[in-house]
């Protein structure tokens, strides 16, 4: 019967809680551009001109269709010969999942978009608004609202994806996981602490969206997924 | 820029890709059918009526959706062997972690296709004298597949990405042996921009196939 | 005295939707203070028409005048071409009041009303809430300001899209089946509202199911039938001895019409 040592594993609960912020650390930063991009790269998938929508269509489709670990990849190694610049590892994780999770968010904010009833564009034009005014003083802050769940299901996938970075030495939670591991020779406690640790974060987050979504469905929103 | 692009040094290795090719497709098809599988079950055992089978599938779906797939290969890889007497390879580590994950996602899919079949079905099929088991496998499950099928299939490419995961053990795949390519030619541009264009050829069919099956469904409901 | 020239004014204009020709040449002069009722069934092109004519659709061909000016541009074929960036002006001159009413669900009564002449026409916010509460007022809803679009009635709502057409001070209005989706009861507060523009003299075109109504408020009845106009003339000509048979069978359809 083995015999369970957590004492070695929690006596480096600084290294894991540094890992837990890094991971925090990429996760936000992750999450903040790719709503901006993603927004971006929505309202230029839905223009009417196709230089504007094409090369969108085009990132938003390599994006979505190419495992993250080979956009990590080829970030951190690829990238830093091809543009002569030098990539940490924190760069190369901020700008995959950047864009990564910017394909995805683009694809919430157009569902969003679409599911705003005809009437509405057609009464805000009725009354002489250009297509941007329309969408920006009636169609968007009506999708907005629906959106929210689809974003917070998003932004949770987003902190399971960022373990990736492990994988290119930045010191996340994971990664640190896996040093105490190697270090305190106690690799079924090292990753069953990071596998709890990361479930009680990413549970919590998860019931919270929940209940923001609950809260929406009582005031008799829709909602699109 | 002013890098020559040079793909040659790539495609000479294609013994390495293609083994790496026969890798991620050999786990992906054990994974889409055990994940696809066992999600079934998980999905049944949500809507069953006994909270000794609901409550233990429900933590295991709460679980398995909440953790990241690399930290439960990882821990099946290093952590489960401490546990058992044997190893734990390779192919059974990346198989189990991104197997039970699928199976908790498609367990909610099944759950939710099954309970969106409306009770009158249940009904009808129940008032000519079929017992739960056939209405379910006759009436209910034919229907709630044909709605699902968007969901499956989306889940199927979320697989196909997640068998890279397996490069972090050196599991034989296509991103692994990518990576070999790319630290003995000592080119990491034409290695990765090669594998993530093999990806994009392989998963572009099932993207195309997942919108055609959204647009099916959104125009017959 | 009414200006004798045409203030809209209609040119064989045809539209088709894929193989459905629903308007084979139409021929209209609206002149300023005329009310005119578009009546016909389903499918004879009357709500296609006016939504032609605040370019909701775009015409496949023929012309159509606004104040003497031909909008859009010569293209190929003889047919116009038409640029969303001319559209808009037009749209403010000519507002349009929907049968769903397509309020703006976020915005309160006021905020509804304001929007036009705050976004469009860049009036200062002070200014153009006062704007908005005076129509309010005008369709008799001035005390529902604060109130949302959720908590209105369908009669209240759709009294408050006439208020955001008027709020654009439009040369012309026009009403898609504005009562359609009105439950009986509140379809009177809605025609009554109408009325009361119509007595002010307003430029208005209206497609509507309701007879006597037309009867009542316009001056020139229009029958359309497969695309075209089938009969014209004043309401007496057209609704209590019309010459075209189908012109009589759809009135006969429609029972309610009482004089």
């Amino acid at each position: 019967m083995y015999r369970w040592d957590f004492a070695p594993v929690l006596a480096h609960a600084d290294l894991l809680a540094a890992g837990l912020l890094n991971t925090l650390r990429v996760t936000g930063t992750a999450l903040v551009v790719g709503v901006a991009l993603g927004l971006a790269l929505a309202l230029l998938r839905l223009s009417r001109r196709r230089l504007a929508s094409w090369p969108a269509g085009f990132v938003i489709e390599v994006f979505r269709t190419t495992p993250p670990l080979v956009q990590l990849f080829w970030f951190y190694f690829a990238l830093p010969l091809v543009a002569g610049i030098e990539m940490t590892p924190f760069m190369a994780a901020a700008t995959t999942f950047s864009i990564q999770s910017a394909a995805f968010f683009a694809e919430v904010f157009r569902a969003g978009i679409a599911s705003v009833e005809r009437g509405q564009w057609e009464a805000a034009r009725a009354i002489g608004m250009t297509r941007p005014q329309a969408l920006r003083r009636i169609v968007l802050p009506q999708a907005v609202k629906r959106m929210i769940p689809a974003f917070m299901e998003r932004a949770i996938e987003l902190m399971k994806t960022t373990t990736l970075v492990a994988t290119i030495s930045y010191a996340d939670l994971l990664y640190a996981a896996n040093e105490i591991s190697q270090r305190s020779f106690r690799p079924l406690e090292a990753f069953t602490v990071a596998a709890l640790a990361y479930f009680v974060v990413i549970f919590a987050a998860s019931q919270a969206a929940r209940r923001v979504e609950r809260r929406l469905a009582a005031s008799g929103d829709s909602t699109v997924r | 820029m002013g890098h020559r692009w040079d793909f040659a040094s790539v495609l000479d290795n294609h013994e390495a890709l293609l083994a790496g090719a026969a890798g991620t497709l050999r786990l992906f098809a054990i994974c889409l059918a055990l994940g696809l599988a066992l999600g079934l079950l998980v999905g049944l055992a949500r809507s069953a009526r006994s909270a000794w089978i609901r409550l233990p599938a429900g933590a295991f779906v709460e679980f398995f959706r909440n953790t990241p797939v690399l930290v439960q290969i990882l821990w099946f890889y290093f952590a489960l062997p401490i546990l058992l007497p044997f190893e734990v390879g390779k192919l059974a580590a990346a198989a189990l972690g991104i197997s039970l994950n699928s199976a908790a996602f498609s367990g909610e899919i099944f759950r939710g296709g099954i309970q969106s079949i409306e009770p009158g079905q249940w009904e009808g099929a129940r008032a000519i004298g079929m017992t739960p088991a056939q209405a379910m496998r006759r009436v209910i499950l034919p229907q709630a597949v044909r709605r699902m099928l968007p969901a499956l299939t989306n889940r199927a490419i979320e697989i196909f990405k997640m068998t890279t995961l397996a490069s972090a053990i050196a599991y034989v795949e296509l991103l692994q042996q990518g990576r070999l390519i790319a630290s003995l030619n000592f080119n990491p541009i034409e290695a990765y921009t090669a594998i993530a264009i093999l990806f994009f050829c392989c998963l572009w069919p099932l993207v195309r196939l997942t919108y055609f099956l959204e647009r099916r469904l959104a125009r017959s409901d | 005295m009414e200006d004798p020239r045409p203030l809209l004014r209609v040119g064989a204009l045809a539209k088709s939707f894929g193989a459905n020709a629903v308007l084979r040449g139409i021929d209209l002069d609206v002149r300023r203070g005329e009310r005119v009722a578009i009546l016909g069934a389903s499918g004879s092109g009357k709500s296609t028409l006016l939504r032609c004519l605040n370019f909701m659709e775009i015409p496949d061909s023929g012309t159509v005048e606004l104040d003497g000016a031909v909008l859009g541009r010569p293209a190929a074929g003889g047919a116009r071409a038409y640029r969303e960036p001319e559209l808009v002006p037009v749209r403010q001159r000519i507002g349009m009041v929907f049968q769903q009413f397509n309020l703006f669900p976020h915005m309160t009564a006021l905020g509804n009303v304001m929007e036009g002449p705050r976004v469009v026409r860049r009036m200062p916010a002070a200014e153009a809430r006062d704007r908005a509460l005076a129509e309010l007022a005008r369709v008799g809803l001035a005390e529902k300001a604060d109130a949302y679009p959720a908590h209105l009635s369908g009669g209240q709502k759709q009294r408050v899209a006439i208020a955001r057409a008027l709020a654009m001070d439009p040369e012309v209005l026009l009403f898609d089946e504005p009562t359609s989706s009105l439950d009986p009861e509140l379809v009177g507060e809605v025609l009554g509202t109408i009325q009361s523009l119509a007595r002010e003299g307003r430029t208005m075109l209206l497609v509507t199911h309701e007879l006597g109504f037309a009867y009542h408020v316009a001056t020139r009845v229009l029958f359309l039938a497969d695309g075209r106009i089938l009969e014209q003339g004043t309401p007496d000509e057209v609704l209590k001895a019309p010459r075209m048979e189908r012109t009589r069978a759809f009135i006969a359809r429609h029972q309610e019409f009482r004089l």
